[in-house]
């Protein structure tokens, strides 16, 4: 069989689309879920149950359902209990920074729980409160421990926007599934979507390597 | 005039009472050290002077006003009073506990900034002062990596001194120092206390008890065995107890 790639560049303006929605799909669900799992974090290393509870029942929630059933879900199921209409975008949004949420808020609080209880002790002997020595003493040090952590789970998050095809969000995967069918080139349109997601992600991983080495060589 | 009154105090952990009912007053100006076998409390009564442990009963009262307040025959210690209460009462710790992602500077400033938010340059001139007078001022830029453990003591008497304590607590300040260390701690703790700083030191360097103490506290089994001044205790001991420990310790000298 002969390789063409011409028809997947023909829909080159339909690509850039797909990758501009992935990347902003992206950008949304990094930050919100990432936020959103120091919240959840923080309510898991709490130790009063009022705040502890609700966090380990969303963490245990989020983590054992598939992402794909809770976009479907926000997708479709939502509407029908609530009276109002969500946009792909935001069905997808939803689904996958939860789950982000879920999945980061154990990683923050293992990094929080992994600082010694000396430093605490000296954050609090010079008269700082519980939210003072978590934002100037704990948290600095916590997520300098938790980078590479944080790092895999942004990198799954970025992965995790091809499910937005299942509800026709203008992504990359959905992109390449709408070329493919036309032109009836399974092998060029998937394999351009691949290489796509790979010339981006690739470079950011680097990126990440190189600023975990510089903090490693800083300390 | 006293600035700090103990009733009372008892520590449990579980079913182990660890201290059974401390009381003490400290006088402006006084220094005292506190003696005892490992496991007898000396660290435990001064980490509730701080509040690092909350007493389980008992009462603190610092100038006059007792810390906490009363509920159901008990008492409770909101945030707030504790806060407030850690700023007057300094402490230096075994293990120095700087914050390793600040220079020293920033160790010292950070008290300053974040707790009483002084402007930025006001709390600068003050840690270098603080870090001058602990012989540190070229150091004011190291972060607590490249510091030796002598130095990072140093670095944490500064940051405790930073915000004016009305007492200080020294929690077995030369304790993880290599012996050729310890020197340049006790000779800054000497300073301190010739400015007339009143200061609660659980030691086991007893020759610098002896020199430094206005009063030697010997504690044994979570009580207050003997007290004395440091002749009366360290030269000629009445109890069993406190000859016991001292015979232990033969090779300081005064």
């Amino acid at each position: 069989m002969v390789w063409d790639f011409s028809s997947v560049l023909a829909n080159s303006d339909a690509l850039i689309a797909g990758a501009i929605g992935t990347v902003r799909l992206f950008a949304i669900c990094l930050v919100s879920g990432m936020t959103f799992g120091l919240v959840v974090g923080l309510g898991r290393y709490a130790r009063t149950r009022w705040f502890n509870w609700p966090a380990t029942l969303f963490v245990e929630f989020f983590r054992n359902t598939p992402v794909l059933v809770q976009i479907l879900w926000f997708y479709f199921a939502l509407p029908i209990v609530a009276p109002f209409e969500i946009s792909p975008l935001s069905a997808a949004a939803l689904g996958i920074s939860l789950n982000a949420a879920a999945f980061s808020a154990d990683i923050y609080r293992g990094g929080i729980q992994s600082i010694e209880r000396g430093q605490w002790e000296a954050a609090r002997a010079i008269g700082m409160g519980w939210g003072q020595a978590m934002r100037r003493i704990i948290l600095p040090q916590a997520l300098k421990r938790m980078t590479p952590a944080l790092t895999s789970r942004a990198i799954e998050i970025f992965k995790s926007t091809t499910l937005a095809s299942t509800v026709a969000y203008v992504e990359l995967l959905q992109q390449g599934k709408l070329i493919a069918s036309i032109n009836f080139n399974p092998i060029e349109a998937y394999t351009t979507v691949a290489v796509i997601f790979f010339v981006i992600l690739w470079p950011l991983v680097q990126l990440t390597y190189a600023l975990e080495r510089r903090m490693k060589r800083a300390e | 005039m006293t600035i700090l009154r103990v009733r009372g105090l008892t520590k449990r952990f579980g079913d182990n009472e660890v201290l059974h009912g401390i009381d003490l007053d400290v006088v402006a100006g006084e220094r005292i050290a506190i003696l005892g076998a490992s496991g007898s409390g000396k660290s435990t009564l001064l980490r509730c002077l701080n509040f690092m442990e909350l007493p389980t009963a008992g009462t603190v009262e610092l100038d006059g006003k007792t810390v906490g307040s009363e509920r159901g025959g008990g008492r409770i210690y909101r945030e707030r009073d504790l806060t407030g209460v850690r700023q007057r009462v300094g402490m230096v710790f075994q293990q120095f506990n700087l914050f390793p992602h600040m220079t020293a500077a920033g160790n010292v400033m950070e008290g300053l900034r974040t707790v009483r938010r002084q402007p930025k340059a006001e709390a600068r001139a003050r840690a270098e002062k603080e870090l001058a007078r602990v012989g540190l001022a070229e150091k004011a830029d190291t972060f607590p990596a490249h510091l030796s453990g002598g130095q990072k003591q140093r670095v944490a008497i500064a940051r405790a001194l930073a915000m004016d304590p009305e007492m200080l607590l020294f929690d077995e300040p030369t304790s993880a120092l290599d012996p050729e260390l310890v020197g340049e701690v006790l000779t800054v703790i000497r300073s301190l206390a010739e400015e007339g700083r009143t200061m609660l030191l659980v030691t086991h360097e007893l020759g610098f008890a002896y020199h430094v103490a206005t009063r030697v506290i010997f504690l044994a089994e979570g009580a207050i065995h003997e007290q004395g001044t440091p002749d009366e205790i360290l030269k000629s001991p009445k109890k069993d107890k406190t000859r016991a420990f001292l015979a232990g310790h033969r090779q300081f000298s005064f």
